[in-house]
């Protein structure tokens, strides 16, 4: 089911990729500093400014006398010194040749009074008036500390007659008075002011108090022991008298420029609050300095020192400088080692969004299909991010609920969900006890990807096995990983049960796998069994009672000279090892046994890398799952070995050098890191073949007999085999095409008709497949192939029928349903 | 439905080898995830087969196709 709203909130919360960086959480009017530095780096002042005007009040008065708190906070103090932002905001408050136009929300219907012109209460006046109210300061302005001289120059004094201009154009009143019909150095009279508005109906001769909403009384200029109203509470600002807010707490006035700000900030909030009639403290844990979840990785940084400031404030140079020395602050853990995550641009918080939406579009195209089945749910992201963000779970949660609502793309899976349906059918499966007979103590379980890949390999090991031990018995078939990962729970129950029959009526041993995605594929759905990673087993057998292939294996493997002879191998754990700790130490122990000399790549153990092949990428977006691969290949100079199938193969075909265990284990290759990865139809052969043979010799069983298809001899030119690979059609879909055309007779010829080329069109299942060929002897050299999955009903007002005719089967591809004549069907 | 023409669709080079006839360009009706089209495809006029070009199944075909899936 696809997530509702709660459920989104939670994913996106798991992401601290959009928390505030440090310097923004310190500062108690949560200016973003990060994106100040980064523009300053690039010399963009004025961009800069306007990014300080944005937060803050009075911008050209607080960005000269801002203490700037977020230094200490800041992450490069343990690598240099913290930014000193504060010197950067006086560079742009008088580097800057453009501000920003400021405009007011519309007029609302609502008046304030402020108390005071202290920077608190300038401050609460100018967010005020932004806010749309009427707003009337009392009293001289400036005042308190502001009033005192401290610039020499007058640049303060000049900044302050701007903004005070500006509040006026915001539509500021000034009174000099201190309170309505209170003289301008009367405290104690605006205080009485206050303390008489607190009781209605008392107010004095001037009825201008109740004109007014709410009133806010400035710190400095109207403390609490003057007006009598008690210190004011630290979340609202709030007094005994409803509607009149202090800056004072009681805990004394802030020193620093900035929490004055702040303060004034929370009088306007407070005051637009009580204004609305809503909570003056509910939600309001964010306002001023908060702690911060963000996580930046210190590792690499290296230390940079400061750039001071000169006498006379900060040139565009030492201000670049400075400026330049940022962090720029970012999680992205996930994202910087994954493929997939930065492909997409974003993050996953982002992402969890875009699943979120893509769920609820009803009419409209989905967007974020690709996106949701491109993860290779291979789980480093929750190993690397701070937070521990599932974005397999998302993915696949999505993919189930995708498949659910049918709407998941057909094309997206079916290629991959066909050939577990091969590996599952009567080609390939095949659950025997040991040759010998007798009762099954061990099941060796190879995985379809190694009998694809390596079959001579898987072959040797399951010899190596019964050398070692009594009652090995064999089942060749797939986990159901693919079905998983494409969110077929459907099918993956149906291979699973099919699984669990040949597992119990084979006594229901241990199963010793070869593959890491069966062992944890098999550990989490077929708990009752007890499932054991080969490669101890391997590694026993060697060290123990070495049998005679064994050490002959090994010793090959030490004397070909490759391994062994020096240069080390970088082991590449599978991803589905991440958790499988005593499998990745069982390889490196075998390798161990081996005298190969091993190094670890950059991300390793349980940090280790997808191959690309993982989630189905390799399916739904091969070029993504080629980048994959190739980053992955990069991440160790030296010759991989891994002990996955389809990680080897993933990474031969990045153009890395690459072994399987089985290759040191087992040598039948001069070169087995530069062995080519087998394509997609000899995959098929090998496991089909290796099952005939086994059967054939170890059992004394016939092999199954070849379906009609199978019988047509074809052979492909170079380009059409490399095409074929890309397009994922397979020999027997040609031999099939060329069967019928055979049969039926119809083909396409050459206009010209000199060439004998010819070109059918045939279509088992939901894909239609189209030839073009040239009959070579008894059999066809192929020139061409491509396919649609579009059908061909005919031509218009007619029954025609396309060169495809005959084999319009059902129009979904199910594998059970299949099941039965999978040999004739695939 | 209106007929769509493209430009893949190229009717020259190819004849009926049951027919032993030119194909001509024709109204042919497609289907896909439930959406039917007619497009003019090369086809023989007499028994009804269609060409699908290459150029056409891996062009235009094929985004259509992944434009339906995604709808």
């Amino acid at each position: 089911m696809a997530m509702d709203q709660k459920e989104l909130r939670q994913w996106e919360a798991r992401c601290i990729q959009e928390e505030m960086p440090r310097c923004t959480a310190a500062c108690p009017l949560h200016v973003d500093a990060r994106a100040v530095c980064g523009h300053v780096a690039e010399g963009r002042v004025n961009d800069a400014w306007a990014v300080l005007v944005r937060t803050m009040p009075l911008p050209s008065v607080l960005a000269r006398i801002c203490d700037g708190p977020c230094r200490t906070a800041c992450l490069r103090g343990e690598f240099g010194g913290g930014i000193d932002v504060a010197a950067l905001e006086r560079f742009c408050a008088r580097a800057a040749t453009k501000s920003p136009r400021m405009a007011p929300l519309p007029r609302r219907k609502g008046n304030a009074a402020v108390l005071g012109g202290g920077f608190a209460g300038l401050c609460a006046a100018w967010d005020l008036a932004r806010k749309g109210f009427s707003v009337t300061l009392y009293g001289p302005r400036p005042a308190g500390r502001l009033a005192a001289p401290t610039d020499a120059d007058g640049e303060l004094a000049a900044a302050l007659a701007h903004e005070l201009e500006t509040m006026a154009k915001l539509g500021v009143r000034f009174e000099d008075g201190a309170a309505p019909g209170v003289a301008a150095d009367d405290a104690a009279g605006a205080a009485r002011w206050l303390s008489d508005r607190s009781a209605p109906g008392d107010a004095g001769p001037d009825a201008a108090p109740d004109t007014f909403d709410a009133v806010f009384a400035d710190p400095e200029a109207v403390p609490a022991a003057l007006h009598g109203l008690g210190p004011a509470d630290p979340v609202s600002l709030g007094t005994l008298a409803p509607g009149v807010f202090s800056g004072d707490t009681g805990s004394g006035v802030p020193a620093s420029p900035v929490a004055l700000a702040a303060l004034g900030r929370r009088a306007a909030a407070s005051v637009e609050r009580f204004a609305q009639k809503a909570s003056l403290t509910a939600g309001r844990e964010h306002e001023g300095p908060v702690p911060t979840r963000l996580y930046t990785n210190p590792a690499g940084i290296e230390r940079a020192a400061p750039a001071p400031e000169p006498e006379g404030g900060h040139t565009e140079e030492t201000a670049a400088r400075e400026a330049a020395r940022c962090l720029n602050c970012q999680c992205l853990e996930s994202v910087k080692n994954c493929a997939y995550l930065a492909h997409y641009g974003a993050y996953p918080k982002v992402y969890a969004r875009r699943i979120y939406n893509n769920a609820s579009i009803v009419m409209g195209t989905r967007h974020a299909n690709e996106m949701i089945n491109s993860c290779m749910l291979c789980g480093l992201c929750t190993e690397l991010c701070p937070t521990n963000f599932d974005m397999a779970g998302l993915c696949l949660m999505a993919r189930r609920d995708m498949v659910q609502r049918g709407k998941m793309p057909p094309s997206a899976h079916e290629f991959a969900l066909r050939d577990m349906a091969f590996a599952n059918g009567p080609s390939c499966a095949l659950a025997r006890p040991a040759p010998d007979g007798g009762r099954t103590e061990l099941l060796f379980f190879p995985g379809c990807q190694l009998t694809a890949s390596d079959p001579g390999g898987a072959e040797a090991a399951y010899a190596a096995l019964r050398a070692a031990r009594p009652g090995v018995g064999l089942l060749l078939r797939c986990c159901g990983a693919p079905a998983r990962w494409a969110g077929r729970e459907d099918l993956f129950a149906e291979s699973l049960e099919a699984l669990r029959t040949d597992w119990r009526a084979l006594d229901a041993p241990p199963i010793a796998t070869a593959c890491p995605t069966c062992a944890a594929t098999l550990r989490q759905a077929l708990p009752e069994a007890e499932i054991l990673p080969v490669w101890g087993l391997l590694g026993a057998a060697k060290t123990g009672e070495a049998t005679e292939s064994i050490a002959e294996g090994a010793g090959t493997a030490k004397s070909s000279g490759i391994a062994g002879a020096g240069a080390p191998l970088a082991v590449h754990d599978p991803c589905a090892a991440r958790h499988d700790e005593p499998a990745r130490t069982a390889v490196r122990g075998l390798l161990a046994g081996l005298g190969v000399a091993t190094v670890e790549p950059r991300l390793t153990g349980k940090h280790t890398e997808c191959c690309g092949f993982g989630g189905l990428l390799a399916e739904a977006n091969p070029p993504l799952a080629a980048k994959a691969a190739a980053r992955r290949a990069a991440a160790a100079d030296q010759d991989f070995v891994t002990y996955c199938a389809m990680c080897r193969d993933m990474l031969a075909r990045a153009g890395k050098r690459a072994l399987h265990v089985f290759d040191l284990l087992y040598p039948r290759h001069a070169d087995p890191a530069a062995r080519p990865a087998p394509g997609h139809s000899e995959r098929r052969e090998n496991r089909a073949r290796l099952k005939d043979r086994l059967l054939r010799e170890l059992w004394r069983e016939p092999g199954a007999p070849p379906a009609p298809h199978e019988a047509v001899r074809v052979r492909c030119t170079e380009e059409a085999a490399q095409r074929m690979e890309e397009r994922r059609i397979l020999i027997s879909d040609v031999q099939k095409t060329l069967l019928h055309a055979r049969e039926s007779g119809a083909a396409l010829v050459r206009a010209d008709a000199t060439s004998g080329r010819r070109l059918a069109a045939y279509r088992p299942v939901s894909v239609t497949y189209w030839v073009d060929y040239e009959p070579e002897g008894d059999g066809f050299l192929v020139h061409n192939a491509w396919s649609h999955r579009m059908r061909i009903l005919g031509l218009d007002g007619r029954e025609g029928r396309g060169a495809s005719t005959a084999g319009d089967g059902p129009r979904t591809y199910g594998i059970g349903a299949r099941a039965s004549d999978q040999r004739g069907n695939e | 439905m209106s007929t769509i023409r493209v430009p893949e669709a190229d009717a020259a080079g190819w004849r009926c080898a049951c027919c032993d006839c030119d194909l001509v360009l024709a109204p042919v009706e497609l289907e896909y995830m439930g959406s039917h089209f007619s497009v003019e495809l090369p086809a023989c006029p007499q028994c009804g087969a269609v060409l699908v070009p290459e150029p056409l199944a891996l062009g235009k075909m094929a985004e259509v196709e992944k434009l339906l899936e995604d709808k």
